[in-house]
């Protein structure tokens, strides 16, 4: 275990069941198993934990503070930056929910691609976990297979935004391009191998009996604290609390959709992972069914107040010939310029919320008018779900504590903000 | 739609009923239901929605503020809060003074209020009183500014600071 460990109080006792002796034992920063710069000060007797205060805001850039300086357009790049395991969930969220305040519609076909993006990046972040999770545990081969997939979801992402990260990809009122037929006869290659390779996964994990021993009744949470504890998304599901806002707050296109909702029953780092593993399974038979009914048409909402003019109409730059574009006209290139700079929403407060690979993501944007968001608040899943590791970890071992921080899934970009 | 707006009239009347003027809909609370609450009473209010009122609210979803400098009232609490057993949500708003900005802590109704507290008292200073342990959750401890108000910087007050010099203050 990293860092420093010193004693804190003590009456030295040899007498059996003595249990004067606390130890506080700092784990993190800089931790490889605390998935990011999460600090933890753990106090132990002997080794059990007695309790373990997580500190945060090692990451802390100021995102809701940069949202009020910059405008609506300028923002979304931040967004990427947020839960970055899965970035293009996060800024089509942001996108939704500017469109929600000034009224925007999108085209179903944009609807549709936005869920595409928005279950390969939910399994994405959930081969995360199950890699990284079992790595941490000490089941190496499982990282290199869920690994394997994700690299070629990456792939698949840089064939659509032409990025493997922090892709941008999302727009107030569409999506930047459309997608290739080489984009989407991937994505059907994927969806098509993918559910084996998920029982892959289950085959190296779900009947190992060190798995079990190392999971099982371990980090329990009943559903009542799971729920006052504001916990949302595969956490909660896991304690039996079946909510998950696709279904309950349909927004983008999934009320088209036909897919279920994991629960575990225990609500233990077992069942977490069991549901992650299910919610995996549904997130393909989601891109699936988006594929084949897949609608044709535009990308872009009408509104052009808000909404961003066609790439291939903007007069940018000739070629090396010096031949300009053929549609290309300079009004759209200003129309462009205008609406990046001075789309003004109009005044209003939303909050939209989705839900996340780690739960409920919600924005809430106080507009007062003008091309910026007077207040721009970013709920993040993580932040709310990482206050659940003291009472999940209380009474376990030392190393059950790094079982608990794998299955609560936080990523530290969206906790820190 | 009308099934709705009943049920969120009786909650009105409920609401009313129990507190009387103190509790007042939001006319420009447009996307859920919203109420203006007396910062006196909230605590009360909040117990009630979670543990009395017909629609029960298990959840509180977020807290945050809205700085309205150089206004006053200045802050604008905000409190989301969602009932899953209906799948509603409730917004609460509560104004608070510039000068001395405090309000009672719910953290004994919902525990989930700890961090968000805590981030609203980091950012904004606005202070919970009741609170089990209220001090900064992202900024360095030792900081002495409120980040998140509308007259602070935005490229920050000490932008040459670095963390070494904070982590040796925190030792200090």
């Amino acid at each position: 275990m990293a860092g420093t460990a010193q004693t804190r109080k003590v009456e030295f006792t040899w007498m059996p069941g003595g249990h004067e002796e606390l130890m506080t034992l700092n784990v993190g920063p800089q931790h490889p198993a605390t998935h990011g710069v999460l600090r933890i000060i753990v106090t132990l007797e002997g080794e059990q934990i007695v309790d373990a205060e997580p500190v945060v805001g090692y990451l802390h850039r100021g995102k809701e503070k940069m949202g009020e300086a910059l405008t609506y357009h300028q923002f979304i790049v931040h967004c990427d930056r947020l839960d970055y395991l899965s970035s293009n969930l996060n800024t089509i969220a942001y996108c939704e929910t500017v469109e929600k305040l000034a009224g925007i519609e999108v085209p179903p076909r944009c609807k549709y691609l936005r869920v595409i993006l928005n279950e390969l990046s939910r399994i994405a972040s959930h081969l995360v976990y199950v890699g990284t999770g079992a790595l941490d545990i000490g089941a190496a081969t499982v990282f290199f297979h869920s690994w394997r997939e994700r690299e070629k979801i990456y792939d698949i992402f840089d064939l659509i935004t032409g990025h493997r990260m922090n892709y941008g990809f999302a727009r107030i009122g569409g999506l930047q391009a459309d997608f290739s037929d080489e984009a989407l006869a991937a994505i059907r290659a994927f969806t098509e191998e993918f559910e084996e390779r998920v029982d892959g996964y289950e085959y190296l994990l779900t009947k190992n009996r060190i798995w079990w021993e190392r999971n099982k009744g371990i980090g329990v949470i009943d559903p009542a604290t799971a729920v006052n504890l504001g916990l949302s998304g595969p956490n909660l599901r896991g304690s039996g609390v079946a909510r998950d806002l696709r279904i309950h707050e349909p927004y983008a296109a999934y009320e088209d959709f036909d897919f279920e909702i994991p629960v575990g029953t225990n609500g233990d780092c077992f069942d977490r992972y069991m549901v992650r593993i299910q919610e995996m399974r549904q997130s393909n038979r989601i891109l699936a069914q988006a594929l084949e009914k897949l609608p044709k048409g535009e990308i872009f909402a009408e509104d052009r107040r808000f909404v961003l003019p066609p790439k291939e109409r903007l007069l940018t730059s000739h070629d090396h010939r010096g031949v300009y574009p053929e549609k290309a006209v300079m009004e759209e290139l200003i129309a462009q310029f205008k609406v990046i700079t001075d789309a003004r929403i109009p005044p209003g407060r939303v909050y939209h919320a989705v839900e996340a690979s780690k739960g409920e993501l919600g924005f809430f944007i106080v507009s007062d008018g003008s091309n910026r968001a007077k207040r721009l608040r970013i709920r993040s899943p993580s932040f709310v779900n990482l206050q659940a590791l003291a009472g999940m970890a209380r009474g376990h071992l030392l190393s059950d504590l790094i079982a608990v921080i794998a299955s609560l899934d936080f990523v530290l970009g969206e906790v820190d903000r | 739609m009308e099934e709705r707006r009943a049920r969120l009239e009786a909650l009105t009347r409920e609401l009313q009923e129990k507190f009387g003027e103190r509790v007042a809909p939001m006319e420009d609370s447009r996307d859920m239901p919203g109420f203006q609450v007396a910062s006196g009473i909230l605590l009360a209010v909040c117990r009630f929605l979670a543990e009395e009122a017909s629609i029960r609210f298990e959840q509180l979803t977020d807290v945050t503020a809205v700085d309205e400098f150089p206004a006053e009232p200045r802050f604008r609490l905000v409190y989301h809060l969602l009932s899953l057993s209906s799948n509603k949500r409730l917004r609460l708003q509560v104004l608070l003074g510039g000068e001395d900005p405090v309000v009672d802590s719910v953290t004994g109704v919902w525990a989930g209020a700890d961090w968000l507290e805590r981030e609203a008292w980091d950012m904004f200073g606005i202070r919970f009183e009741g609170h089990p342990g209220l001090k900064r959750i992202l900024m360095p401890l030792d900081y002495t500014h409120f980040p998140l108000r509308k007259d602070f910087p935005v490229r920050g007050i000490d932008p040459g600071r670095h963390y070494r010099d904070w982590d040796r203050g925190r030792k200090a």
